[in-house]
């Protein structure tokens, strides 16, 4: 395809709309990493002990670790004592502690950003916890929640209301010492959502968390950690950006997700971080840990990604099919342009009897960017009866990007039955020609098979969040073309 | 001790024999693949191309090398490097890997090379054969090379056979470990089909590495086909220089007790409008372990490719482990790229529908292992060897391989 069509160039050149940064004033820590830097990050969130020494050990393993290289990306080497480990918008000019009252600033920037933090001009039907830098802001509908036992909250707060349950479950899915990056953000993780469905509990509402890094030098190390319990359903969604700078920023999270027998969980992550400009300056360096476990019967678990953002995206949101007849999907649809790259897919863990897992990958490359699928489909020994369906599919929009799949198939039963297809072309010469045939132009029919090539994933989203994730992909994916 | 260890002392002991019985233009690279091999050392599972196969651990056991000069009939295609009626310094280590352990070791380590140079606009119509027997009474080590030129216009198709060799009866046999090494040079329009079978014995460990470079409008069949080994590791890397030319890669593996076979391939397209095609099939039963990554790579002005790879695999009992890899890496927009993988059971309702007519259960689940690795036979163009190949599986899937060699049919 030429590169002077304008529905081509209207997407590379995009311009990234939530570039802006909020004057408030934040408490932020030196720069460094170390163990007093830990006791200090700890000791501002008043954590208890247990944590504390979670934290340092998670810390000491990570210092045993290097920087791992083995991805389709060239992650820049990462000074991590340039980093400062805690910033905190929350704190008043001249105040040691906490105001009661949000600064307006903030209410105003979550409000540029669409997520109203007043719960009567919010959407009805979606709770919201923002959290800017390292601190949780707000957290919207806690009461009403509350009503049917459902706690929601910030992660900080869990630890001191609820601090059984956080020690129950952090760390069990995701341990310190999966990864580098998970090691790095046990040791200096700062707030994400804690959430807990009671039995039988069916959520009545969608519950989001948005992530906004503001701060300069700093990195967000957020952890959110759901669980949900026999027999309940929950939504969950998220959203992220950041403000345009020249300089990378770091962004590793941990994401862990617990499902009982007879739950389900929709998990559903709309990624729009500052990408970088159009010659690769900057951008958030997204390098997350996302896991979920179906440890229950009959659970069910469902990731849906949009990724339109991040200078560099390696993640790999998972699922480890513990419980016998227990359901994994993952729908991913990965957008990148310019210089951005990309590393993502997904691990299907098969343990239990008559386990199933879906897996449909759609990657759109653009400009200059690398995007890449890697997924693991492993089907243990006593995985009878397992089944698994993967599809990746990658479009190329010009002439300097590339596309890749790295999918992993390990099977160790042979009652399983796995299915991988992939497919990469440019967009089809016959359909353009049959919308040109019908009078539809080049650039619209472009913009239309483009929004059809991702609508199988963007239809799985659920409706409350429509609102912000129509918008961010009509600009994404459709530019100028309606 | 660390597997490397007594390589390089072996090496250190024995080098100037090994050039004394080799020549010039192989110990031109000797030193410096030694060098190469002291360097890297055997790969662990964490390198990206050898996590299936443990490398450093086939190699541990103590062996001795085989320095036995290579029988080679004369004939006007076939020669020892030695008697090259051309030139070889250009092709002999140039394609092949340097950085690859094996390769490195080979190059190091191998004393005489077998040459086949098809002259240009040659049509050799009876195949090439090249029998490799393998049986030994104490541990052995043999190191092959196989360089084969193929001139613009040339068109062969050659057969390279391990199989067991004829011993004395009631002789206990040892461990027999081979690296091997193929150098492919296809000049403009030369057309090539080259076909691998290997129908050892448990005892045999194979480490092979093949590597093809391709000109202009040049077609290549390569067929890589395992009835029967110990543990087998097959690297095959593809360089598709010329446009306009294909190749296909073809494999079927049949694995039972705990054979280990891990296919590895790699295909380049360095030009536009060249095409590639690969199909791999495997039967893994008893606790036997298959391997299979593929990788095709397109270069950012390689547009116009046409690429298919297809890897099938039967699981056909609990213990048996099946490893699936196949890669897409693509840096060009105009190009037409797909890969399927499946790994499954076999058809359930397919069984029940020939015991329903009174085929025995035992006698079905064969009829259907034939029909799935029947896709991969049928690829095969030198109709001999189909025939013979449709005849060996068929007893591979009985049970009944080990009797064949005596059997008129297989001779």
């Amino acid at each position: 395809m030429s590169e002077s069509n304008s529905f081509v160039r209207s997407l590379t050149e995009k311009k990234y709309e939530f570039g802006f940064t909020t004057d408030v004033h934040t408490e932020i820590i030196d720069k460094g990493l170390n163990e007093d830097v830990i006791r200090l990050i700890s000791e501002k969130k008043r954590e208890p002990d247990w944590l504390l020494q979670f934290r340092l050990e998670s810390y000491r393993y990570w210092l045993t670790q290097t920087q791992p290289a083995w991805g389709h990306v060239h992650l820049p080497e990462i000074d991590y004592q340039a980093i400062s480990y805690y910033a905190d918008p929350t704190v008043k000019k001249g105040q040691g502690s906490k105001g009661q009252e949000i600064d307006p600033e903030l209410m105003k920037t979550f409000d540029k950003l669409g997520i109203p933090l007043e719960e009567r001009l919010a959407l009805s039907g979606t709770a919201v916890d923002a959290v800017m830098d390292s601190v949780s802001v707000k957290t919207t509908f806690k009461e009403k929640l509350s009503e049917k036992g459902i706690i929601f909250c910030s992660i900080s707060e869990a630890v001191k209301n609820h601090p059984d349950l956080v020690k129950q479950y952090l760390g069990s899915v995701v341990p310190p010492k999966d990864n580098y990056f998970a090691a790095l953000n046990s040791a200096v993780f700062s707030d994400g959502s804690f959430v807990y469905i009671p039995k039988n509990t069916r959520c009545p509402m969608e519950l989001s968390t948005y992530f906004r890094i503001n701060a300069r030098n700093t990195g967000q190390f957020e952890r959110t950690l759901i669980v949900c319990d026999e027999g309940s359903y929950v939504s969950y969604l998220e959203g992220c950006t950041a403000p345009m700078r020249d300089e990378n920023q770091l962004h590793a999270a941990i994401v862990e997700i617990v499902v009982m027998d007879n739950a389900e969980v929709k998990y559903s992550t709309v990624q729009n971080w500052y990408p970088g400009d159009a010659e690769g300056r900057g951008g958030v360096l997204n390098l997350v840990t996302k896991r979920g476990d179906l440890r229950g019967v009959n659970s069910k678990l469902s990731w849906t990604q949009v990724e339109t953002g991040s200078a560099i995206t390696w993640k790999y949101p998972s699922c480890v099919l513990r419980g016998d007849n227990s359901q994994a999907e993952f729908y991913s649809v990965a957008v990148t342009n310019n210089h951005q790259e990309a590393d993502t897919g997904t691990k299907m863990i098969h343990l239990g009897k008559n386990t199933r897992s879906t897996i449909i990958s759609k990657g759109i490359s653009a400009g200059h960017s690398q995007n890449s699928y890697r997924g693991l489909v492993r089907v243990g020994k006593h995985a009878d009866g397992a089944r698994n369906y993967s599809s990746c599919d990658s479009l190329l929009l010009g002439s300097q990007c590339g596309a890749h799949t790295f999918p992993y198939m390990d099977i160790h039963n042979n009652t399983a039955t796995v299915e991988h297809e992939a497919t990469t072309s440019k967009i089809n010469e016959e359909q353009l020609f049959y919308c040109n045939q019908r009078g539809i132009s080049t650039e619209e029919a472009v913009g239309l098979i483009v929004n059809g090539y991702a609508k199988d994933v963007i239809n799985k989203l659920p409706m409350e969040f429509a609102v912000e994730a129509q918008k961010l992909l009509s600009v994404s994916l459709e530019g100028t073309v309606g | 001790m660390k597997s490397e260890q007594q390589y390089i002392e072996l090496y250190q002991e024995a080098s100037d024999l090994i050039k004394r019985k080799s020549c010039e233009v192989m110990n031109a690279v000797r030193d410096e693949a030694f060098q190469q091999f002291m360097s890297i050392g055997f790969p662990t599972r964490k390198a990206e191309r050898y996590r299936y196969t443990d490398v450093a651990t086939a190699f541990a056991p103590n062996y001795g090398i085989s320095l036995a000069p290579l029988d080679v009939k004369p004939s006007l295609y076939i020669y020892t490097i030695k008697d090259a009626p051309i030139d070889v310094a250009p092709y002999y280590h140039k394609i092949a890997d340097a950085h690859d352990p094996i390769t490195a070791l080979n190059a190091a380590l191998v004393h005489d090379a077998l040459l086949i140079h098809v002259p240009k606009n040659t049509l050799v119509e009876d195949p090439i054969v090249v029998d490799n027997w393998l049986r030994g009474t104490s541990p052995t080590m043999m190191n092959r090379r196989i360089l084969i030129i193929m001139e613009s216009g040339a068109e062969a198709t050659i057969i390279i056979n391990d199989r067991e060799g004829q011993g004395a009866r009631g002789e206990e046999q040892a461990r027999l470990l081979t690296t091997q090494v193929i150098e492919v040079y296809c000049h403009d329009n030369a057309r090539l089909d080259l076909y691998e079978i290997e129908d050892t014995t448990p005892l045999c460990s194979r480490f092979s590495n093949v590597y093809i470079h391709e000109g202009r409008d040049c077609s290549v069949k390569h067929n890589s086909i395992t009835l029967f080994n110990g543990q087998t590791r097959n690297l095959c890397d593809v360089y598709l220089r010329g446009e306009n030319s294909e190749v296909t890669l073809n494999g079927c593996a049949i694995g039972s007790g705990s054979q280990h076979i891990d296919n590895n391939t790699f295909i380049r397209h360095e030009v536009p409008h060249c095409t590639s095609n690969e199909l791999y099939k495997y039967v893994v039963d008893g606790q036997s372990v298959g391997a299979f990554a593929g990788k095709i790579l397109v270069e950012k002005d390689a547009q116009k490719t046409t690429s298919q790879e297809t890897n099938a695999n039967l699981c056909a009992s609990s213990d048996a482990r099946m490893y699936t890899q196949p890669m897409l890496e693509i840096y060009a927009d105009d190009v037409k790229c797909a890969h399927g993988s499946t790994v499954g059971v076999m058809d359930e309702t397919a069984l029940f529908y020939m015991r329903q007519r009174g085929i025995p259960e035992a006698e079905a689940r064969s009829l259907l292992k034939n029909a799935f690795m029947g896709q991969v036979i049928d690829q095969i163009k030198y109709e001999p060897l189909r025939q013979k190949l449709y005849v060996k599986v068929e007893k591979r899937f009985r049970g009944e391989l080990e009797k064949c060699d005596d059997c008129r049919l297989c001779k």
